[in-house]
């Protein structure tokens, strides 16, 4: 039914030459990512992890990562650019500290979420505070942590866009051409093939965490037997 | 720290307080066309969210909206936009900026006003059904009051995504603060930029701190639940939102 509109908005012929291109800025984009949320996650899970044991460390924590994640991204670049430049540690920093809220709020939520009867069962068993984190609390709460994962990267793949302003920004790289040269083609394949990553990051994510947590599906097939 | 002195200077600068291109001007510029923006989406997106909520039909519809509003970058909103609808209205930057904020506002206000009004408790709104209450004044008298902070919490989330965006329609002439980071950035002129940088960043702040009292007045404070943590994006997900 749109067929005829988009056909008449998009050209198609541009986008047949720079399939080469969009092939690169593809690849940044999904470098700029997985940079930002691996890094991200290096720096949210120990201080998750704190905030957790630790209550009253929770409210700053979430505080300080909560003003970063408001502070506009464009913003957040220039303030950035007189220290690290027009460099990819000027978008990776950005980018980074966009996850922060995101993970621990999330890791933090996921580790409450376990059952304190589940804690003392273990505690009696004779686990340590180490052991109970990693062979129970974690594993229970893999489920929401990995929500946070897939949020902070759908989110982070679209922030990633706005980064084409200080030279780097993977497909954002078209929708800025499409905005400075008034190409609708060119915003459009940024926009489109940047909704598509997320979606299929977000996928693939999702198989992640299912295969990572086998129990949570043979419980449900257990529920439908 | 020359920088951040520079900037200093920038701000306090008195010949940069006045004048058409002077930062009351762009400041206003900037919260104007992120109200309108938010005032529309608003008038759109919260009936169809609350209807949602209220009869149960539609909520593919609302979970579509929520999953594609949190896909799409809002620079890429913008990047569409604007070269669809130059020439089409008057103007150069304003209506594009304005219709862009428009769109990337409706999917939280919708989203959180569906998911507010489900998540009333289903033996309250029976009660009030058995005690003669009608469709619409279970809706006005029970479910509303009662998903406010939720409602609150999405028009908090769009808020602050609308005046980080209209920064971005500066790009493309838009409106507001936006473009002392554009034209600071193109001439060089760093502290300008960064002065630009530093008056956005205070104004998202100011925009969250401002929803975050009017959600938490909001919110009953002796329920026996306690006080829920809203969702919203960005915020705690649980598998099943995300």
């Amino acid at each position: 039914m749109n067929q005829p509109v988009i056909g008449a908005i998009l050209d198609w012929d541009w986008v047949g030459r720079q399939l080469d291109t969009i092939g690169v800025q593809l690849v940044e984009h999904v470098q700029l990512t997985a940079i930002a949320v691996g890094v991200g996650f290096v720096i949210s899970f120990p201080l998750a992890v704190f905030a957790y044991r630790h209550k009253r460390f929770y409210a700053p924590i979430t505080w300080v990562t909560g003003v970063l994640y408001t502070i506009p991204s464009l913003a957040l670049f220039i303030l950035l650019i007189p220290y690290t430049g027009l460099s990819t540690a000027t978008a990776e920093i950005g980018l980074v500290s966009y996850t922060l809220l995101i993970l621990i709020r999330n890791i933090v939520a996921g580790l409450r979420a376990v059952p304190a009867d589940v804690k003392e069962a273990a505690e009696g068993m004779g686990y340590t505070r180490r052991q109970i984190l990693w062979s129970v609390e974690l594993p229970l709460a893999l489920p929401v942590i990995m929500a946070g994962v897939r949020i902070a990267t759908v989110t982070t793949i679209g922030l990633v866009t706005v980064t084409a302003l200080i030279g780097k920004g993977g497909l954002g790289f078209f929708i800025l051409r499409g905005l400075r040269d008034f190409f609708p083609t060119a915003s459009i394949v940024g926009a489109v093939l940047s909704v598509a990553l997320a979606v299929v990051a977000d996928g693939l994510l999702l198989l992640v965490q299912r295969f990572l947590t086998p129990w949570a599906r043979a419980v449900k097939v257990r529920a439908f037997a | 720290m020359d920088f951040a002195l520079d900037t200093f200077r920038w701000l306090t600068d008195p010949t940069n307080h006045s004048g058409p291109n002077g930062i009351p001007v762009r400041l206003w510029e900037h919260v104007q066309v992120s109200f309108l923006a938010l005032f529309l989406a608003t008038l759109l997106a919260l009936p169809i969210g609350l209807l949602i909520g209220h009869t149960g039909r539609g909520e593919f519809f609302a979970v579509s909206v929520a999953n594609i509003g949190r896909a799409l970058p809002s620079f890429g909103i913008l990047g569409i936009v604007f070269p669809l609808t130059l020439g089409v209205l008057p103007g150069f930057g304003y209506y594009p900026t304005l219709i862009a904020l428009f769109l990337l506002a409706i999917p939280p206000i919708l989203t959180n006003a569906y998911v507010g009004v489900q998540n009333v408790d289903r033996e309250t709104v029976e009660a009030a059904r058995g005690m003669g209450m009608s469709g619409r004044q279970v809706l006005a008298k029970l479910e509303v009051p009662l998903a406010a902070p939720l409602i609150v919490a999405g028009l908090r989330t769009s808020a602050v995504a609308v005046v980080a965006t209209a920064t971005l329609g500066a790009v493309a002439a838009g409106p507001g603060l936006g473009r002392f980071i554009i034209d600071g950035f193109v001439t060089r002129n760093l502290a300008k930029a960064a002065g630009g940088a530093v008056l956005v960043a205070v104004l998202a702040i100011l925009t969250e701190l401002a929803f975050g009292l009017l959600e938490r007045s909001l919110t009953p404070r002796t329920s026996s639940q306690g006080r829920r943590r809203t969702p919203r994006a960005g915020g705690i997900a649980t598998p099943e939102t995300a």
